[in-house]
């Protein structure tokens, strides 16, 4: 029951094969025992889970067949939940209740899906192996000693250790796609708008995006047809009709056409992860897909220019911790400046207060031409690269990232954590969907290729990540232990 | 050495939207604190902004007023700094994008004539919260109800050149957005606030000195003071050999002076950039226009019409077209008793009198258009004599009675009897022999006071024309 999948899972409520309320207690069970090792939730809700489940089971006796009807869902604790702790991975927000859902949480709950927990994250969506979190680094079920990715790693290991069928998260830079190709499952990142930032922790507003972890694209399209849509409250979000994802995936790949970017088979690619990429190309141009080489000339600009924009809008994004309202407050400030400095002081981790006086920098007078004006046009530059691209291409195939997952510790300079996002990072600059599916192992760890469409191409993306997954099984490859055999 | 003052005007304007710039809270003056801010007013995290359509329309229509351009793209920046009032960490302004471009405003010159004052820029930014700190003796209390509120800023060239000028100007302003019913101006409420930048230059210098900046000051003669004392300061320091220091000035109205603010209130670096939250407003033509042509009678124009329909004075249009109630007022009562000369002068005479010891707004006017205007018709008619009107206009202003009813009430009405007013002036010159005399005997100014005393007999009723026709007619047969 526990190494099933979502569309799977359905299936089998339906046919009465276990009930919702069974499901969920194998999940809690599942957590209890696996989460003291892997860390990758942060608070879980028992008994509205067992509630929200029995009550799924009634709907679904009463003729309710929404497919995610009943089934359990994690929600990245950057999303806020009415009436349940939401804390960001932040010592800031470790006992902030908010009185509101946000947005992704109220049609989730809507297509019937259950609530078990929250996961563990990067302080603030703020890193790329769950190593900054306040409640210490989630891990990776393939092998404890190494990290899930980041910034949603508490999403993607939950998921690949079977302590839940599928899970929220969001990516700035690659925080979705990055932690799915290190834990070996499905990682959606939509187009920039197709779904609703409200009540989502803001990070860096202009590349924020929420998707779906879970252990197949056909998991993936069912999540995104209840996630995707307008949202009055969020005048980012765009009014376009949500397509029928799930209707769209048997199409078959003959024709396709499948852009190869040259800079992303360069140096530092390690070698089984190319070896890999390659083949799972050669997968799709086996199914009748064209492969044609193309060039994303400004792609090595994206990691500064990203370093840059998404600092300085976080710096402003996070000015509303001031200890005032909410969130932590020192103890006994002697002025406001004290309030200030001890509360962001305290309440903030290294990661966070580094990208805070980065992003303070850059928009400082005097520095904001040289820095970010000229980020903002390295990023057009850079969305104009890919456009170009899908002039001639449907899709970009590469890797996610250059290797599969490191050991905890060691990546402790900051910026050669900022290259692990080399591949993903123009894709939220560029504000185009992009998806990780497992593509192949590297001394027994998983490892994704990432495919990227074209704005709102999300039906094709999906139609192809599940086309992938029609001629492959690493998808299915679980970490042994997901089974539910003891550990 | 001749002095030039040199002055430009940031004035504030609070929109009266029914709510927020970017959320859906109410915006209504006086309740209790911090009940009237949701969740994206308290900056909780994920919350997000949603423009006012209403707030943009009122920034157009100002724009529009004024001849400006209105920017087809505007865009909203972040304007970075800490104040607990302030719960974002940034207010949500505009800075390069503004949606109202250059336009300008004609003022009125104190020796006759006008003057054109280049606006420019007006641009659309939320107002912050406030910071009690009388009613606490451990900290400060926050009161986030004016958090978010929609502000209009409406920035001047440096085109005025005296305080008269910049008064004249501002309260230009006020009279256009209160035309406009964008906002209710009201500066003791805060809903007007204006910054004043000054310098001084010498006589027909073309380049400015450096300026001040007078922050937050909040009322017409506050403005005229403290430009007067600031210039007067930069005056006396430039003639000791002294050197002006831009910076940022407080007027303190008790002591009727500025000092520097402290370098605290003062922030350096906003770190502005483009708000990610909000797409660039787009502002099409068929809005434009639409919203151009909802455009009420503005004062300038309607000034005139005044003068050239009712054939008033400069003066009078003038007054009677400051505040747009004022003017329909006025334009009621003169269609109604059809003497737009006499309306005018009972309007801006003896009803802005009532209005002002009773510390009234015209909205709030104790005598309606109706009941001034039978009274003006009834002075017309010869019913009651102008001095009687003003008794009936005092009972108009205190009960609930109409106009005819205290004439006839009271017997007010005019005494017009040639048989009466005789038996009056026997009566006056019997007990007033001795002046009556001095006239026959030619001094001809005695028969002023006799005829007071028969008006004074008649108590007021007597017609006078008739009473001086009729006294003098007696003592000459």
């Amino acid at each position: 029951m526990l190494r099933l999948n979502v569309t799977e899972l359905s299936a089998e409520l339906s046919r009465g094969a276990f009930s919702s309320v069974e499901l969920v207690r194998a999940c809690l069970e599942r957590i209890q025992r696996r989460n003291p090792s892997l860390n990758a939730f942060i608070s879980i809700c028992e008994e509205s889970a067992l509630a929200e489940a029995a009550a799924a089971d009634a709907a679904r006796a009463a003729g309710d067949s929404k497919p995610l009807l009943g089934i359990p869902l994690a929600h990245k604790d950057i999303f806020c939940t009415r009436g349940l702790a939401t804390t960001c991975g932040s010592r800031m927000l470790r006992d902030f209740v908010p009185p509101y859902d946000a947005g992704v949480v109220e049609r989730l709950r809507g297509a019937g899906a259950v609530l078990i927990g929250k996961t563990n994250m990067d302080e603030f969506a703020m890193g790329s192996s769950n190593e900054t979190s306040f409640f210490g680094p989630a891990r990776n079920p393939h092998d404890p000693g190494r990290v899930p990715g980041g910034s949603s790693g508490g999403s993607a290991a939950a998921v690949a250790g079977g302590l839940c069928p599928m899970a929220t998260g969001t990516d700035t830079g690659g925080s979705i796609r990055q932690p799915a190709s290190f834990c070996g499952i499905t990682g959606f990142k939509p187009s920039y708008g197709r779904v609703s930032r409200w009540g989502m922790i803001a990070f860096a507003s202009s590349l924020d995006q929420a998707g779906t972890l879970t252990r197949s694209a056909a998991d993936a399209a069912l999540m995104m047809r209840a996630m995707a849509g307008l949202d009055p409250r969020d005048s980012t979000s765009v009014d376009r009709p949500v397509e029928d994802y799930a209707s769209e995936l048997e199409r078959p790949l003959r024709g396709l056409r499948v852009g190869v970017p040259a800079p992303h088979f360069a140096e530092g690619l390690s070698p089984g992860v190319e070896r890999g990429i390659r083949a799972a190309l050669a997968e799709l141009e086996k199914a009748g897909a064209e492969l044609i080489d193309i060039d994303l000339p400004n792609n090595h600009l994206s990691v500064p220019a990203y370093y840059v924009v998404a600092p300085a809008e976080a710096s402003a994004n996070l000015s509303r911790y001031d200890g005032v309202r909410y969130g932590h407050r020192c103890e006994n400030p002697v002025d406001l400046d004290d309030l200030y400095t001890r509360s962001r002081s305290e309440g903030f981790g290294d990661e966070v207060k580094r990208r805070i006086l980065v992003g303070t920098y850059a928009l400082s007078a005097g520095y904001y031409d040289a820095y970010y004006r000229k980020a903002q046009r390295i990023r057009r530059l850079i969305r104009r690269d890919f456009t170009e691209a899908f002039t001639k291409v449907d899709v970009i195939a590469g890797p996610t990232s250059p290797h599969v997952a490191f050991p905890h510790g060691a990546k402790a300079d900051p910026v050669e954590m900022y290259l692990e996002d080399i591949f993903t990072i123009a894709v939220n600059l560029a504000g185009l969907p992009g998806i990780s599916v497992p593509a192949g192992f590297e001394d027994g760890l998983p490892f994704g290729l990432q495919i990227i469409g074209p704005d709102f191409g999300e039906a094709r993306l999906l139609n192809v990540a599940h086309q992938f997954q029609q001629l492959t099984d690493w998808h299915r490859r679980l970490p042994a232990d997901a089974a539910g055999e003891a550990s | 050495m001749e002095w030039e003052t040199v002055i430009g005007l940031e004035v504030h304007v609070q929109l009266s939207t029914r709510s927020k710039l970017f959320s859906g809270t109410s915006t209504a003056f006086g309740a209790e604190p911090n009940t009237q801010a949701n969740i994206y007013d308290l900056a909780m995290p994920g919350t997000l902004p949603v423009l006012n359509g209403e707030a943009l329309r009122m920034a157009v229509r100002f724009g529009l007023a004024i001849g400006a351009e209105i920017s087809r793209q505007s865009i909203f920046d972040r304007k970075n700094y800490f104040y607990p009032d302030l719960p974002k960490g940034y207010q949500t302004s505009q800075l390069d994008y503004p949606t109202v471009g250059r336009g300008s405003i004609v003022i009125p010159l104190d020796g006759g004539g006008e003057k054109r004052i280049g606006v420019t820029r007006a641009h659309m930014e939320e107002d912050a919260g406030k910071s009690l700190h009388e009613a606490f003796t451990d900290g400060s209390g926050i009161d986030l109800n004016r958090a978010g509120t929609p502000l209009l800023e409406i920035v001047s060239e440096p085109d005025l050149r005296s305080a008269k000028e910049a008064v004249a100007y501002l309260k230009k302003l006020h009279s256009i957005v209160r035309y406009l019913d964008i906002s209710d101006g009201d500066m003791s409420q805060g809903s007007m606030r204006c910054d004043a930048n000054v310098s001084i230059r010498p006589m027909g210098a073309s380049e400015f000195g450096t300026r001040t900046e007078i922050k937050n000051i909040n009322s017409f003669r506050f403005v005229e003071k403290a430009i007067n004392f600031e210039a007067r300061r930069q005056r006396e320091l430039l003639e000791d050999g002294g050197e002006i220091t831009q910076e940022t000035r407080l007027y303190d109205s008790t002591r009727d002076e500025t000092r520097p603010m402290r370098g605290k209130e003062v922030a350096n670096d906003y770190r502005y950039f483009p708000e990610p939250d909000l797409l660039p407003v787009v502002i099409d033509d068929k809005l434009i226009e639409q919203i151009r042509t909802e455009l009420p009678e503005l004062p300038d124009a309607r000034r005139q019409r005044f003068a050239a329909e009712y054939g008033l004075s400069p003066y009078d249009a003038d007054v009677l077209t400051a505040n747009r109630e004022m003017a329909d007022y006025f334009e009621r009562v003169a269609t109604a008793c059809g003497d737009a000369k006499l309306a005018a002068n009972w309007v801006s005479v003896e009803l802005q009198a009532l209005l002002n010891r009773e510390n009234l707004e015209i909205a709030d006017s104790p005598i309606s258009t109706a009941n001034l205007a039978t009274l003006i018709q009834r002075i017309k008619d010869g019913t009651i004599s102008g001095k009687i009107a003003k008794t009936v206009f005092e009972q108009l202003a205190s009960g609930d009675a109409g106009v005819d009813e205290i004439i006839e009430q009271q017997g007010l009405r005019q005494v017009t009897d040639a048989g009466e007013i005789e038996k009056l002036i026997d009566q006056v010159i019997a007990e007033n022999a001795p002046q009556a005399q001095q006239f026959r005997n030619g001094k001809q100014q005695v028969l002023g006071y006799l005829v007071g005393q028969a008006m004074k007999l008649s108590k007021g009723k007597a017609n006078p024309a008739q009473v001086n026709q009729l006294l003098r007619d007696k003592l000459e047969s």
